[in-house]
Formats: C-alpha cells, structure tokens, sequence
C-alpha cells in the first residue's frame, strides 16, 4: 500500500513523477540541450557558442567554482535551525529516485556497514553495535534540490563520533557513502565533521522505517536533501572523489545549504 | 561640477557608458535568470500552474540550477557596479528622486490617455522614476531572498529576515513576477519609442 500524503504545496503527482520527470533521457549527454533553451540562448548571444557540448562544460566549471565557493562560506560550527516537536511535517514526505513500493528492503539481522579507505579500524558494524552508540536527537529542515521543504525529527550517532572511533583519517577529503539500491553519495570531510552531521537510525524517536532508509540514513541538515544518502551500507574514508547519483547526472556537488 | 556642466553633458550623453554596459549585461543576466528560474519552480510549482517548457531554460532541474547559479555571478556582480556606480555618481538621485505622488497621478493619466510627453529622453517622468526606482529594489528584493533560499543554514538570519524558508521562496517568485511584469512594460515603451532604444545602445 502506498500513501501519497504530502506538504501542503507539494504536487502529490510531481513527487511520483521524479524519477521519470528528473531524468529526461537514459543518456546523460546533452541534457541542457533543448530546442527552445538553444534557440533562446543562440537570439540572445547572437551567436552559437551555446552549443550543447560548449555550455554544458562551461556551466560544470562554474558549477565546480561554485563547489569552492560554498566550501568557502561553510562554516564548521554554525548549526542549522532547529525547531520544536509541534513543527514536525506529518506524515513526512518519502522521496526518492524510485516509487516508495521499490524502496530497498535491507535485513536487520544480517545487516552489516561496511568501513573502509584511510581507517584503522575496518572491522564491519552490525546493526546492535551501532545502536549501542551515543545517540543524539535533532528537529531540522530538510530542503529538497526541487524547493519543497519538510521538518522532520532524526536521532542517531553524530557521524563526527564513527569517525574518531573507527580511527578515520580526518585530514581525508571525502567520506564517500554506498546505499542498498546502488545509489551513491561523497561528501566534503567538513560536512562530515560537522556537530549535526548524523548517522540516523530513527525517525521521530521511532526505528527508521523503511520508507525513511532503514536501517541507516546520513542526516546532514547543511545539505540539500538528495545529499543524505538512506540505506546506506558502506562507507569509505578517502582522497578520491568518488561522485554520486545525482552529481554525475548534474546537479551540484557540493550542495551545501 | 556646476549646474551647467550638467546640463551641457546631459545633453551630449544620454546614458553613460557604464550605464548602457550595464544595463545589457543585466539584461543578458535576468532573462538566464529568469527562464532557469521557471524551470526550477516547475520541479516543485508554488501555484496551481507550470511555465511551459518552451520558455523554460535548462531542459531539466540539473540544467536549469546550473544556469541559474552560473548567471546570478553575472547578475549581482554587475548589479553591485551598477547600484554603486548609479549612487557614487548621484545618477539615482538626480533621475530617479524625487518621486512624487500627485506626479506620478498626473503623468499615469496622461500617459492613459496617449498625451505623457516623451521629447528629453534625458528627463523621466514621475512614472519612470516610479518603475525604475521600483525594478531595481526588486533586483535587490530578489537577489537577497534568492541568496535566502540557496542558503538557509550559513545565511540563517537573512532567511529569518524574509520569514523563513519557505516564506522566502514566495518573496523570491513575487519578485520575479514583478520584473517580468516591469520588462513587459519596459520592452513595449522601447519598442513604442525607438528612440530610447537607441540612447541605450549608442549613447544618444
């Protein structure tokens, strides 16, 4: 059964649409392309250096001189707002690439998070040993790359705390992350470190359920939402940026809110 | 400088250079700015309609984000130099101010009813001192509730400032509409009065 309950000033059928709506054709290639988008760029420019190749490579170095900027304002100890229990977005919205009946259905019993890249200890994390972890509770506002937004109330183990127990090398670029599904996410070591930065295994004081990415989700309320990976089953510590499903296909890397 | 000199280079000069640069880089900057933008709102619609995809820039949301945050560099970059320029020089104090209401009744009227005089394209009439003076506290309206939504968390009081996110969000698309409605406007009165077309190209 699904419900398809959202915001207030969300289109239900958008939501449904995403996968289908977000990604315009199987090939990446020319994506900013488009007959009217061309047309209005070649009338304006009145010449035709906007060609699909040429402004798709010079929109991703702007893009990536935007990564640089963002990573410049960020600031390690600034929080996000949070917000009281009576804010929280009810029922809050399920969002993914996929229809909510093809979420990834992960094993408790069996589930293992695998650590790996510039860390001591890359012995993997079954699901009891990280909920015996210390566990913090935030209310924040998760902003969707669309606009929509939604406050929803996240409890876990600061991701900052894994790291200095797993020995991690913080001095690292990247912590790149892996979910069930396939879907991949990296994220700047800043962000990693960050206080609010969480490794989630409850939503509203409740086991997250599946919808939500149980059994672990990386809440990151300085990032845009597709930035914090759900059912997430291994993590890497490293130097390389590894990239990510949405990033590859085009939307910013750094995404910081 | 004395009054004279005013006049007398008034005369010779329309628009000043740095007036006309800007004024077409802005042009090139806001319609980027725009269409991206429709797009953008298309992925999650604050009202019951969509912009067509045939106005739409970006192809897609990826597309149109990365369009948009490319062109706000060129739209608050020449913004800025622009609002300096235009108060350092006292260029909006001269022409845009001061705006006064029985004025701006009057020349409504009469531009209503076809008789608004348009012969010193130096010289604007209480209703262009209005719009003018108008758009360009949009461009700012919309400049700081765009940097609002883009970041809520390290620009957290500013979002306050504008009611929060999504708050921010609806400013951010009344200001657009108020340019677009301002560009309607502006685009026909050029086309109406070609001669001001050409002072913003040549100068004069």
């Amino acid at each position: 059964m699904r419900q398809r309950r959202i915001i207030p000033g969300v289109d239900p059928k958008l939501l449904i649409k995403d996968a289908a709506r977000l990604m315009p054709d199987a090939s990446r290639r020319g994506f900013l392309r488009g007959a009217a988008s061309l047309g209005a760029l070649t009338f304006l420019t009145g010449c035709d250096i906007i060609d699909g190749d040429t402004a798709e490579g010079v929109l991703r170095k702007v893009s990536e001189f935007n990564d640089g900027a963002q990573a410049a304002i960020f600031s390690r100890t600034k929080l996000a707002p949070t917000y009281p229990e009576s804010a929280i977005t009810r029922p809050f919205p399920f969002n993914g690439f996929y229809d909510e009946d093809d979420a990834p259905e992960v094993n408790g019993e069996t589930y293992k998070l695998e650590v790996a890249g510039l860390v001591d200890n890359k012995k993997p994390w079954t699901l009891k040993e990280l909920y015996a972890l210390p566990e913090v509770s935030q209310i924040t506002r998760h902003i969707c790359v669309e606009g929509w937004s939604a406050i929803g109330s996240w409890q876990g183990t600061p991701l900052s705390e894994f790291l200095r127990r797993v020995g991690a090398d913080t001095r690292a670029k990247y912590v790149w992350f892996k979910c069930a599904e396939g879907y991949t996410n990296t994220i700047d070591m800043p962000t990693a470190l960050h206080p609010q930065t969480q490794m989630t295994f409850k939503f509203a004081n409740q086991v997250l359920p599946r919808s939500y990415g149980f059994p672990m989700k990386i809440r990151i309320p300085t990032k845009l939402g597709f930035k914090n990976p759900k059912y997430v089953v291994a993590m890497e510590v490293t130097n390389t940026d590894k990239g990510g499903y949405w990033e590859d296909k085009g939307y910013n890397w750094f995404s910081g809110l | 400088m004395t009054a004279e000199t005013i006049t007398l280079s008034a005369d010779a000069t329309i628009h000043p250079r740095w007036v006309r640069v800007c004024h077409w880089i802005n042009a090139l900057a806001i319609l980027v700015m725009i269409g991206s933008g429709w797009q953008i709102y298309n992925a999650s619609p604050l009202f019951d309609f969509t912009f067509s995809e045939s106005i739409a820039l970006g192809r897609w949301l990826a597309g149109a984000l990365l369009w948009h945050f490319a062109a706000m560099w060129v739209l608050v970059i020449n913004g800025i130099v622009y609002v300096t320029l235009g108060i350092l020089t006292g260029r909006f104090r001269r022409k845009l101010l001061p705006i006064r209401p029985s004025e701006v009744v009057a020349d409504v009227k009469a531009a209503l009813t076809f008789k608004l005089a348009h012969d010193d394209l130096s010289h604007y009439n209480a209703v262009q001192k209005l719009l003018y003076s108008g758009v360009i506290l949009a461009g700012v309206v919309i400049v700081l509730s765009g940097l609002s939504i883009w970041k809520p968390v390290q620009f957290q009081e500013l979002t306050a400032l504008f009611g929060g996110y999504d708050t921010a969000r609806y400013v951010h698309f009344f200001a657009m509409a108020a340019i677009v409605g301002f560009l309607i406007v502006h685009v026909a009165l050029a086309l109406i009065v070609p001669r001001s077309l050409r002072a913003m190209v040549t100068g004069r």
